[in-house]
């Protein structure tokens, strides 16, 4: 039995320790919002964040966050109270299929939780591991920094 | 908005649409005509036809005829409903059809999701169909309040009177008692709300969160999962299986044959793929066993070069033309097959129980998943409760469907529902692809720079008749044995081949230029790997062929890239008029030293695209750094949504510009993830301009057309950068 913390909450499960955190969130804990896209660490739509660090999911196994911290996309924001990335997102109309965005935005929030104000360079370095197919990557890095730079004036 | 999850539906709810409400979908002879499918809606609820249901409460939902793939459609067509019905689009729940005749595109007359169509087909329709309701909402509120009608206007959902707001859900109870009016007369351009200006799309904050529901996070009691092992080289058959490891491994319930190769079941994806492994199987290869790239590029030299082909469009005498060139160009341009690689990889749920079944699916044909569930299961489609989810990325691929056979396969042998689930491998390595080409193009030009002969050759797989035969066995009626389709198939094969010139082979190469004497050719080369749409079809390919030939052609002329493209192009105005404002950019714009400018225009989808490409060379590595593109669509109904088009094609492009390519190495595709597939990521894209023309003309396609212009428009700047033109994609510099 392994047991981390998922959202906040403390869990569980008796999934073999092998298996990707990836697949015990979606078929044993059925939180659906991180999806699975190569199983190779290749595109990042699996991102959660592991102790605050964006984390390949589909190739983490569940045996190595046993007592630890793990968010998903349904841990950072939802519809009525999103995260700031999720609300510029929506403002910038970001997405298109959508399906590699739980995990852009994983990434692009543990980027800025390290770094509140990433240069562009910076963002494209945090970001290269994410593929969209739909090609939504101006957006991406513009909403990105737009949010930095919203970040910063708040805080000015 | 919300695609409410499965759980929270109900699993016995007869429901036939992904995100509540209550479509129930009737029976379809394949394409052929229905009984009108019953939209029923709340209890309460006017429904006054296929498209809207409004409650009581006020509460307003519009079943989608067409599918979300991130193209944009639901907010599209919903603009469409709002702007007449007078509701804001935000205030709108979108629902997705079930399969149904009204739920036909208009443009296409089938119940499908492609080609750039939506916004074409469903204008005008749509806006009736919202027009009309309020019509009909204001006659209802007129009885209720007996006032003239004439005394009704209308605002957010809301009948207003004398001032007073009412809201729609009021008058449900007379309006169901009323005729619904028809052909009520539709708003003025002048007066759009909501078409041509911008707001955020629909589906973003659910996309941002977590929250869509695409096929394969659908979610049913009892579900199983299960892995498919499949012929390394596609169209292979299982000659023999050794279960035992895979049976000893834990979670698995079931290891069933089906048609695919071998399933593996359990109650977890990963206990499914950990066994999948492990079984022990031998295949019976195909014919494609003796094909490997080279081979096969082979194959299509000695055809260009030997065969003269079916001629389809012609025009004017060839050999005049050429007489009057000044110069000649020959070149022979190559394109290679292509995975369509969208992020989510194929996936269906299908739970077949007794003499009904049900098939959750994210498909750009949910008639299709229908059709496929009722001859598999030998079930009546009416019997078939189809259900359409959100799409992780379609671009064509998934208009194939196979993975529903499978999973209809499975629940049969099992009982239960199944979710099949394609590795990232598995959808690379037993999908369907764009078809390689290799095209000729032989060119004169004369001394004013006008090109006096244009003709073209294109040798490659057609991607019709192959649809055709995997449609078959969903069109015929059931009654028809496999054997006798598998028969008519071969038929229909075999008779297309040679004496019809499928469209999408060869679309574009004719079209754009107003070339007097001109010619297309085609020979088929079909070596058995399976074809699909791939966006923008044909016009991937043949725009890459044209538009670089026509660089050579300026450049052999002398003459401005720009410029010679509007002196052969006097007859096309639209095209031309992007080209024109392209070139006015291009010529404004100031590329960093060591940049080059490259330039290109194509006609799909009956939109207009010119492209210029800002690139840099490094050592041998392609840059683009940024890319201005011109599109004139007609009306933009959401200006913002066609400008997320035009960049991500110009990314999906790109990716095929520089990157792309399926090889064959013994009839197995050597790609198999995203390390030897590779994908354009944030540090290898450019910024991208967007301009749209304004118009007034009717919608045109939007997903397709941004993506023809951009390979020839980075292999032109390559060609001012470094003096090579690269005549093969993708781009590699010698």
């Amino acid at each position: 039995m392994i047991e981390f913390r998922l959202n906040g909450v403390s869990v569980q499960t008796d999934d073999t320790p092998d298996t990707p955190l990836l697949w015990t969130v979606r078929d044993s804990f059925k939180l659906k919002g991180s999806k699975y896209g190569c199983g190779a660490g290749l595109c990042g739509a699996c991102t959660m964040h592991l102790d605050g660090q964006a984390v390949r999911t589909c190739v983490l196994p569940v045996s190595a966050v046993a007592g630890k911290d793990v968010t998903t996309i349904e841990g950072l924001g939802t519809p009525e109270a999103p995260h700031p990335l999720q609300a510029a997102w929506e403002a910038s109309s970001v997405p298109q299929c959508g399906y590699c965005q739980p995990g852009q935005i994983m990434s692009a929030a543990a980027l800025l939780a390290s770094n509140e104000d990433p240069s562009p360079q910076e963002v494209e370095v945090a970001m290269a591991g994410n593929i969209c197919r739909c090609g939504c990557y101006p957006r991406i890095k513009q909403a990105i920094l737009d949010i930095a730079k919203a970040g910063q004036e708040a805080s000015a | 908005m919300n695609a409410v999850s499965y759980s929270r539906r109900g699993f016995l709810q007869t429901a036939g649409v992904a995100g509540g409400g209550l479509v129930v979908g009737v029976s379809l002879a394949g394409c052929g005509g229905s009984s009108v499918p019953v939209f029923i809606g709340e209890p309460g609820s006017l429904v006054p036809n296929a498209f809207l249901e409004i409650t009581p409460e006020n509460l307003i939902r519009f079943v989608c005829p067409r599918d979300e793939m991130g193209q944009g459609v639901t907010t599209g067509l919903t603009t469409l409903i709002a702007e007449e019905l007078d509701v804001q689009p935000n205030q709108i729940d979108i629902l997705f059809a079930a399969p149904g005749r009204e739920y036909a595109n208009p443009a296409m007359g089938i119940q499908g999701t492609g080609g750039s169509t939506s916004m074409t087909g469903h204008f005008t329709q749509l806006r009736q169909v919202g027009a009309d309701v309020r019509q009909l909402l204001r006659s209802a509120a007129a009885q209720d309040l007996s006032v003239p009608v004439s005394e009704i206007s209308t605002e957010d959902a809301h009948v207003i009177v004398r001032g007073e707001r009412h809201p729609y859900g009021n008058f449900v109870e007379t309006a169901k008692a009323l005729p619904v009016p028809e052909e009520t007369p539709l708003k003025a351009a002048k007066d759009f709300k909501y078409i041509g200006k911008d707001f955020p799309r629909l589906d973003g904050i659910d996309k941002a969160t977590g929250g869509t529901e695409f096929g394969v996070d659908v979610e049913v009691p009892g579900m199983l999962r299960a892995v498919v092992r499949r012929s390394p080289v596609i169209g292979g058959t299982l000659k023999s299986v050794n279960k035992d490891a895979a049976a000893a491994m834990p979670g698995v319930s079931h290891i069933v044959e089906i048609d695919a190769g071998v399933a593996v079941v359990a109650e977890k994806y990963w206990q499914a793929k950990k066994a999948a492994e492990k079984l022990d199987i031998e295949w019976s290869l195909p014919e494609l066993a003796n094909v490997s790239t080279a081979s096969l590029k082979a194959d299509y030299q000695t055809a260009m070069d030997e065969q003269e082909g079916d001629s389809t469009a012609e025009q004017g005498d060839l050999p005049a033309g050429f007489e009057t060139a000044k110069s000649v160009v020959e070149n022979d341009y190559w394109t290679p097959f292509l995975a369509h690689a969208p992020m989510e990889p194929m996936n269906a749920v299908v739970h077949v129980d007794g003499d009904s079944a049900d098939v959750w699916c994210g498909t750009q044909g949910i008639v299709m998943a229908r059709g496929i569930v009722s001859r598999v299961a030998n079930l009546d489609a009416a019997n078939v409760r189809a259900h359409s989810t959100y799409l992780g990325g379609g671009f064509g691929r998934r208009a194939t469907l196979t993975h529903v056979a499978e999973a209809t396969q499975i629940s049969l042998a099992t009982g239960a529902p199944i979710l099949v689930l394609w590795s990232r491998e598995d959808d690379m390595k037993s999908g369907v692809y764009r078809p390689a080409s290799l095209v000729r193009i032989k060119a004169g030009v004369n001394s004013e720079g006008q090109v006096t002969a244009w003709d073209t050759k294109r040798v490659g797989g057609n991607i019709t008749p192959e649809l055709v035969k995997s449609a078959l066995p969903i069109m015929l009626p059931k009654a028809i044995p496999d054997g006798v389709i598998n028969w008519a198939s071969n038929v229909v094969e075999g008779a297309m081949d040679g004496w019809i010139i499928d469209s999408l082979s060869v679309e574009g190469l004719f079209e754009d230029y107003d070339f007097p004497n001109r010619a297309v050719h085609h020979v088929t080369k079909d070596h058995g790997l399976p074809l699909a749409f791939w966006r923008s079809v044909g016009h991937s390919f043949t725009a890459f062929a044209k538009e670089s030939m026509i660089d050579e052609l300026a450049e052999q002329s002398g003459i401005d890239a720009v410029e010679f493209r509007l002196r052969n192009m006097r007859n096309n105005e639209r095209l031309a008029n992007v080209v024109k404002v392209a070139g006015e950019h291009m010529h404004t714009m100031q590329p960093a030293a060591g940049h080059h400018l490259g330039f290109a225009a194509h006609h799909s989808y009956s939109t207009d695209v010119a492209e210029v490409a800002e690139v840099s060379v490094d050592n041998g590595t392609i840059r683009v750094h940024k890319v201005l593109c011109v599109v004139d669509c007609g009306i933009a109904v959401n200006p913002d949504v066609v400008k997320a088009q035009m960049e991500g094609s110009i990314m999906f492009g790109l990716t095929a510009a520089l990157y792309g390519t399926i090889d064959l190495n013994n009839g197995e595709v050597s790609q198999s993830n995203f390390h030897d597939y590779p994908i354009l990521r944030m540090n290898e894209a450019p910024a991208v301009e967007v301009v749209i023309i304004d118009s007034d003309a009717h919608p045109t396609g939007v997903g397709e057309p941004g993506l023809p212009p951009i390979a020839p428009a980075v292999a032109n700047a390559v060609y001012a950068a470094t003096g090579q033109r690269l005549r093969s994609l993708p781009l590699k510099l010698a």
